[in-house]
């Protein structure tokens, strides 16, 4: 099988000005902060962020944000972030905010092929403003656009050279479905196994879905417990 | 019963559970029967709570991803789940993700949770800050989901919302049965040989 092993610099260089960019992670659990840095080295500008959130202030995603390479985020909060709530309210980036489960799902639909799917989550609030409307079976319900991107930025515990993932605990989250719905997927590891190192059975994302594996050396700080 | 614990006071329900108590705890991020939480010392960095708290693992949890998560909240395998609340309507909506031009942090799995949850619980101080009832004829701020709550609990008072109206059933030790309809800017169903405190 492929040797899909990349350098950092190497992996990072193909993402354009202007992409959009998927970050796995909720909270620091699958953030690939490492990857994050390095797109913050080269500079991309503009870019269209989809998290579930924008980690925390002066974590992963807010240093793109204070280094101004942010046009829109796409997430479900932004809570745990003042800095992001700031730029948004002084209309530096564009939010678009989605029920969380929707955005996981938008995600996944990318993933399988599916354009869109019809839901009756968040119907009559704020969050239905804009979305079509359809009829089906006697019930309305909203059209939700599936969510695809031109990369996305994972974070796995372990991978082989081929790129079978394994994620850790509540460090999954998002990583799997965005790795299946970009059309280059970089994943940053903490462990690099050899071929049959991860059980078949033990696979989270197949190694067709990932293009480069980026092997982590020492963890920066922010992979860390965070003292609140 | 699976149980869901929304962010703020909510998620402290979990420090109350009585032993032995027969309940799969949820979280949004991807665990089911979560454990109780972590201090900083023994704190897994991979293993936090949707509200960012360091939490366990007990025999039997599990760990999928958000897809799978949200599977289980819409595909209604979510018994209950206990939610902040900015305000509550007479009718059960339920506000509880943004006050508009102040704060807007996003609603994060709220709209799901209150949505197709089969029983829904909202937890809160009966007053805001400016002292204004949080329990109100309609909701003024942006919905989370209508017509979703079954019950609240204040400091002052559990109310369930009834076909017929908000129904009154304990209050506070300390309060007066004025004191807290005085505080309420819902009329309350109250049927005094029926009340509770607490």
């Amino acid at each position: 099988m492929i040797d899909k092993t990349t350098g950092i610099e190497a992996a990072i260089e193909g993402i354009a000005d202007g992409a959009v960019v998927m970050v796995g992670g909720f909270g620091v659990p699958g953030t690939p902060f490492m990857l994050i840095d390095e797109l913050v080295r080269q500079n991309k500008k503009q870019l269209t962020v989809i998290k579930n959130d924008a980690n925390e202030r002066d974590m992963g995603v807010d240093h793109l944000l204070k280094n101004g390479q942010v046009a829109k985020l796409i997430v479900s909060h932004l809570g745990l972030n003042p800095h992001a709530i700031e730029l948004m309210n002084e209309g530096r980036i564009e939010v678009e905010f989605c029920a969380q489960g929707i955005l996981a799902e938008r995600i996944r639909a990318a993933g399988a092929g599916l354009p869109a799917f019809l839901t009756d989550i968040a119907m009559d609030t704020l969050l239905a403003k804009g979305k079509p409307t359809i009829g089906f079976e006697g019930r309305q319900y909203l059209v939700e656009k599936a969510l695809e991107a031109d990369v996305a930025l994972i974070h796995a515990d372990a991978s082989d050279p081929f790129g079978n993932l394994l994620y850790a605990r509540s460090a999954r989250n998002f990583n799997p479905l965005m790795a299946m719905a970009a059309r280059t997927v970089i994943a940053e590891t903490e462990n690099l196994l050899p071929l049959g190192g991860i059980a078949p059975d033990a696979v989270h994302t197949p190694g067709p879905f990932v293009d480069h594996v980026v092997v982590l050396p020492e963890l920066t700080r922010e992979y860390a417990v965070v003292r609140r | 019963m699976t149980v869901n614990l929304g962010i703020g006071y909510p998620t402290r329900v979990v420090q109350y559970l009585e032993p032995g108590l027969q309940v799969c705890m949820h979280s949004e991020n991807g665990i089911a029967g979560q454990g109780p939480a972590l201090p900083f010392e023994e704190a897994d960095r991979n293993l936090i709570d949707a509200g960012g708290a360091y939490v366990s693992t007990l025999p039997g949890t599990s760990f999928f991803d958000s897809a799978t998560s949200f599977a289980l909240v819409r595909g209604g395998r979510l018994d209950l789940t206990i939610l902040g609340a900015l305000q509550v309507a007479a009718n059960g909506d339920l506000a509880n993700w943004a006050i508009p031009g102040k704060f807007t942090p996003g609603v994060g799995g709220g709209v799901e949770l209150a949505q197709k949850a089969r029983r829904v619980v909202a937890v809160c101080t009966h007053l805001d800050k400016h002292g204004r009832s949080k329990i109100v004829p309609r909701c003024l701020l942006p919905l989370t989901a209508p017509a979703c709550v079954d019950r609240v609990y204040t400091d002052m008072a559990v109310i369930d919302v009834t076909a017929d109206g908000m129904a009154l059933r304990e209050i506070a030790t300390g309060l007066s049965l004025d004191e807290v309809i005085a505080a309420t800017d819902v009329a309350l169903l109250i049927d005094e040989n029926d009340l509770g405190t607490f």
